[in-house]
């Protein structure tokens, strides 16, 4: 089943390049790992969901790129072509001639009103070419304008005109030392218009991946499309083809239900967050052999202690052992800052997957108490490797990772509102 | 892509906007190769083809180099020789056909008092305001109507003016006040050149509070900037071109005060080094709206992030760096080096100390090879130096842009709105206070029709409360940061 992606926004477009170009250069890899069959099938799914065939056979992303000025998007459409691999659909794209000038206001209130009808109807083009419609992939910032504003517009309509396909909103968390002075005003605004109609937000916060561009990858400058490859490389682990059972040997079919099915459980709590392991530079890649025992452990802490990259985790954080019944524990383990989770959803992929151990994720104490693991906790094997790492896994989850920063967040625009 | 269009209005608007035209075109002429008009030209130009008889279309792509790109600018001034001056170009003639009025002072045709009558103007604000606002008020109208029309979308008019004068304050702000009533949606960037304390002209306060007041009123965002320091930055630059420190040369195209390589050879004139900076600003300021960049910022969120309150709309710009050496590759602590210098009081075009106040908003255009990891490495580290108001404790606004200027690797503007301008401001009002209470030279200003009295305090009262504004501002600055009570959901 096939996923539609709406970029929208300078950040936008510039992940969404990225992710397709991640995506289609993992599908051709040849160190997938895995017998001919194997990967043709591989390929052929990840095909069916993210691209559609054109007669010379340039594949053709499915996607409706958005924006209020041209200069981004003619630049992501002619980067797309000049890798030759793959490209944007001709008229796939909607821009303006101004800006949105970083209000959200303008981007809700007045650009997405006014340019409703062309923006639907570029969606539902892209729809009507898929054989099967699986969801939305919608690819927003939530501190401009055309993003912010116009993403919560769109979400909402797609919210009236396609009720029954899903929606996952993938918004970008901005640095905490500002890129716009009036980020957390349009933060607050999309976050509550999204809450209400979107089906899962998966957020990625532009500290964290700034962190892990530096510390993991060791890139002196990093500069955007640095942060954006690193985005992509998360999102492509997450989004390529995986077994639907543990026995059968056929990819799944619906990727966005099956995520949802399994990560979002009640609708009050849809926030998810990806964490992956291993995540280094391609020098330090060639020196480095990998255990799953190793890497699902790392994987387990960072999930407890909410870090968000394999460097500097706090390892004193554990889970309370009988459970987190007693109030008692549930304070000491509140000091620690642990990260209780809803649910949680483990990809694996690369080579002897069958043989890596998951129990250490089924333990009660990770999860809340009206759900119970085998429920909240799955895992999907895949053996083709993804994108030159010979094992990689990553986490899927909907915890409380958001609560601090979000209250940040919150508090500075009280702050600013208030004086 | 949007367009703008720029007005100069009086003898320093004019020659200000003659040196921005050049460098403009430098700028181009290096990053467009082929001579295609494309979207980055059409923000300043209009394409058009003169072989065509008739009105002449607008052909929207095509060689410039068998064209003429006409310019989007008005240019108003009672001087005619001015206009000419600008006008005498050889190699591209780029200037033909501007949108341009020329104001004939009166209808009098004597040689004698048409030469006193224009000095009369240049001085009095008042005759540039009332009088001749009013008398060609239709055909400024006209002018400025036809520039938009040829606009595919209007963002912005750049208005370029002294305070001191008489035409550029008088007249440029009644045409501010003209624009906001004619095109109420299209921002109003103005660049005003601020009187130093060695004036030429005696009235200079006088005329700079009565625009005060319009310019308070009507512009959407104001970029001021004094004489003194831009002759500061003079100098410092010479010194360090004629002292050959290090021995390392200064790269000569990459002065920021330098024309060479501009499509005219202009004989350089005393004020041309100042009317670089300035020119060089307005480049800086709209590169990433022309330009591509991996963080771009248009015009219009330079107002919506930099003016939390719309009174407080004034901009301490500082630009660096001056030159660049002959040094290929740059170190990053030469990276480092620019952004601490656009902190310091010697890179500012304005009077002031920025480092002393309250910073309100802060805004860093940055142009060249320069990536986020590089700003955020700065910001955090010039942050504990700096002081921001309670409210707005991280208040940067970024931007990348990645065609650096001509001749330097990278370069960077800052935009900060900091109470800082309140002592320039108080300066100038003690100015006008001092020939005020003595009212002197205050009959020529009454003599003029429409002109009363009252002008003058509604002028000071309006400067006042600006001033008033920006201390408390200033009280809060030392204040613990006080922690309003949140709302509370109700269950």
């Amino acid at each position: 089943m096939s996923i539609v992606t709406v970029q929208l926004g300078q950040c936008g477009n510039q992940i969404g390049f990225e992710v397709f170009d991640a995506l289609l250069s993992d599908s051709h890899s040849s160190q997938g790992l895995c017998c001919k069959r194997e990967n043709e099938a591989y390929q052929a799914s990840c095909k069916e969901r993210f691209f559609s065939e054109e007669e010379n056979g340039v594949p053709i992303a499915r996607a409706v790129l958005v924006d209020m000025e041209p200069k981004v998007i003619s630049q992501t459409l002619s980067k797309a072509a000049q890798s030759g691999r793959w490209k944007y659909g001709q008229h796939a794209c909607f821009c303006q001639k101004q800006g949105s000038g970083n209000n959200w206001a303008y981007g809700y209130s007045v650009h997405g009103p006014r340019h409703e009808e062309s923006i639907m109807n570029l969606i539902r083009k892209e729809v009507e070419k898929c054989d099967s419609f699986s969801g939305f992939f919608i690819i927003m910032s939530m501190a401009g304008g055309t993003g912010s504003g116009i993403g919560a517009f769109v979400t909402q309509n797609l919210q009236d005109q396609y009720s029954n396909s899903l929606k996952m909103n993938q918004i970008i968390w901005p640095y905490g030392t500002g890129e716009v002075i009036v980020q957390n005003y349009n933060s607050i605004l999309t976050l509550s218009h999204l809450y209400r109609s979107s089906d899962a937000l998966l957020v990625h916060e532009n500290d964290a991946v700034h962190k892990i561009c530096a510390k993991l990858m060791n890139i002196k400058q990093i500069s955007f499309s640095d942060i954006n490859q690193v985005l992509a490389h998360q999102l492509g682990s997450v989004f390529q083809p995986t077994y639907s059972a543990e026995s059968s040997f056929h990819y799944r079919r619906n990727p966005l239900g099956d995520l949802m099915e399994h990560l979002v459980p009640h609708p009050e709590f849809k926030m998810l967050s990806i964490r992956n392991v291993p995540h280094m530079s391609e020098n330090s890649l060639a020196y480095s052999t990998f255990t799953w025992a190793g890497l699902l452990k790392h994987l387990r802490q960072m999930l407890i202690s909410n870090a968000k990259m394999e460097e500097g985790i706090d390892w004193h954080v554990r889970p309370s052992l009988s459970g987190p019944s007693s109030l008692g524990k549930m304070s000491l383990n509140k000091d620690l800052h642990f990260n209780t989770s809803i649910a949680n959803l483990v990809i694996l992929r690369g080579k002897d997957v069958q043989s890596a151990d998951v129990e250490g994720f089924k333990d009660p104490a990770l999860y809340t108490s009206w759900l119970e693991p085998v429920n909240a906790f799955n895992v999907w094997k895949t053996q083709r490797a993804f994108s030159k790492y010979e094992k990689s896994a990553v986490l899927v989850s909907n915890s409380q990772f958001l609560v601090k920063p979000l209250d940040m967040i919150v508090g500075k625009a009280w702050n600013m509102f208030a004086s | 892509m949007t367009q703008s269009v720029v007005v100069q209005v009086g003898q320093c608007g004019n020659q200000i906007g003659c040196c921005f035209w050049d460098l403009a075109l430098r700028e181009h002429a290096a990053v467009n190769q082929k001579g295609i008009y494309d979207e980055a030209i059409s923000s300043f130009f209009r394409n058009v083809d003169t072989r065509v008889i008739g009105d002449g279309g607008s052909i929207s792509k095509g060689k410039i180099c068998s064209l003429k790109a006409r310019v989007r600018y008005i240019s108003l001034d009672s001087y005619i020789t001015l206009i000419f001056d600008c006008n005498r170009k050889e190699s591209l003639n780029v200037m033909e056909g501007i949108e341009m009025l020329r104001i004939r002072p009166g209808i009098r045709t004597n040689k004698k008092m048409q030469g006193i009558l224009k000095i009369l103007v240049l001085i009095f604000r008042a005759v540039g305001h009332r009088v001749f606002g009013s008398l060609y008020q239709d055909q400024i109208l006209e002018k400025l109507r036809k520039s938009a029309e040829h606009c595919d979308s209007l963002q912005c008019f750049f208005i370029i003016h002294s305070m001191g004068g008489g035409t550029g304050s008088g007249l440029g702000t009644f045409l501010l006040k003209m624009l906001e009533d004619e095109f109420p949606e299209v921002c109003r960037f103005v660049t005003s050149i601020y009187p130093s304390g060695e004036d030429d002209v005696i009235t200079s306060p006088y005329n700079s509070i009565l625009a005060m007041k319009e310019l308070n009123e009507h512009a959407d965002c104001v970029l001021p900037i004094d004489n003194q320091s831009l002759f500061d930055i003079i100098s410092k630059i010479d010194l360090m071109v004629n002292s050959g420190k290090l021995g390392t040369t200064v790269k000569p195209k990459s002065l920021v005060t330098s024309s060479s390589g501009a499509l005219k050879t202009r004989h350089k004139k005393p004020f041309d080094a100042m009317n670089n900076i300035v020119a060089n600003l307005l480049l800086n300021l709209t590169s990433s709206a022309r330009f591509e960049g991996s963080l771009n910022m248009d015009l219009n969120e330079i107002s919506m992030n930099l003016v939390p309150f719309p009174q407080l709309h004034y901009l301490v710009s500082s630009l660096t760096p001056l030159y660049t050496l002959t040094d290929v590759n740059i170190p990053p602590r030469r990276l480092d080096q620019m952004f601490s210098d656009a902190f310091s009081k010697d890179h500012q075009l304005l009077r002031a100390d920025p480092k002393h106040s309250l910073y309100l908003a802060c805004a860093l255009m940055v142009r060249g090879n320069v990536q986020i990891s590089d700003v955020r490495r700065n910001i955090e580290r010039l942050k504990p130096s700096l002081q921001f108001v309670s409210w707005n404790q991280e208040g940067w606004k970024t931007s990348l842009c990645s065609i650096p200027p001509v001749g330097h690797s990278h370069s960077l503007l800052a935009l900060a709105n900091n109470t800082c301008v309140k002592p320039t401001f108080m300066e100038l009002k003690e100015r006008f206070m001092r020939l005020y209470k003595k009212k002197a030279h205050l009959h020529h200003y009454l003599q003029v029709e429409g002109m009363e009295e009252s002008c003058f305090t509604e002028a000071v009262s309006s400067l006042s409360a600006l001033i008033q504004e920006y201390n408390q501002l200033d009280a809060t600055k030392n204040m613990p940061v006080q922690d309003l009570p949140r709302l509370s959901i109700a269950m």
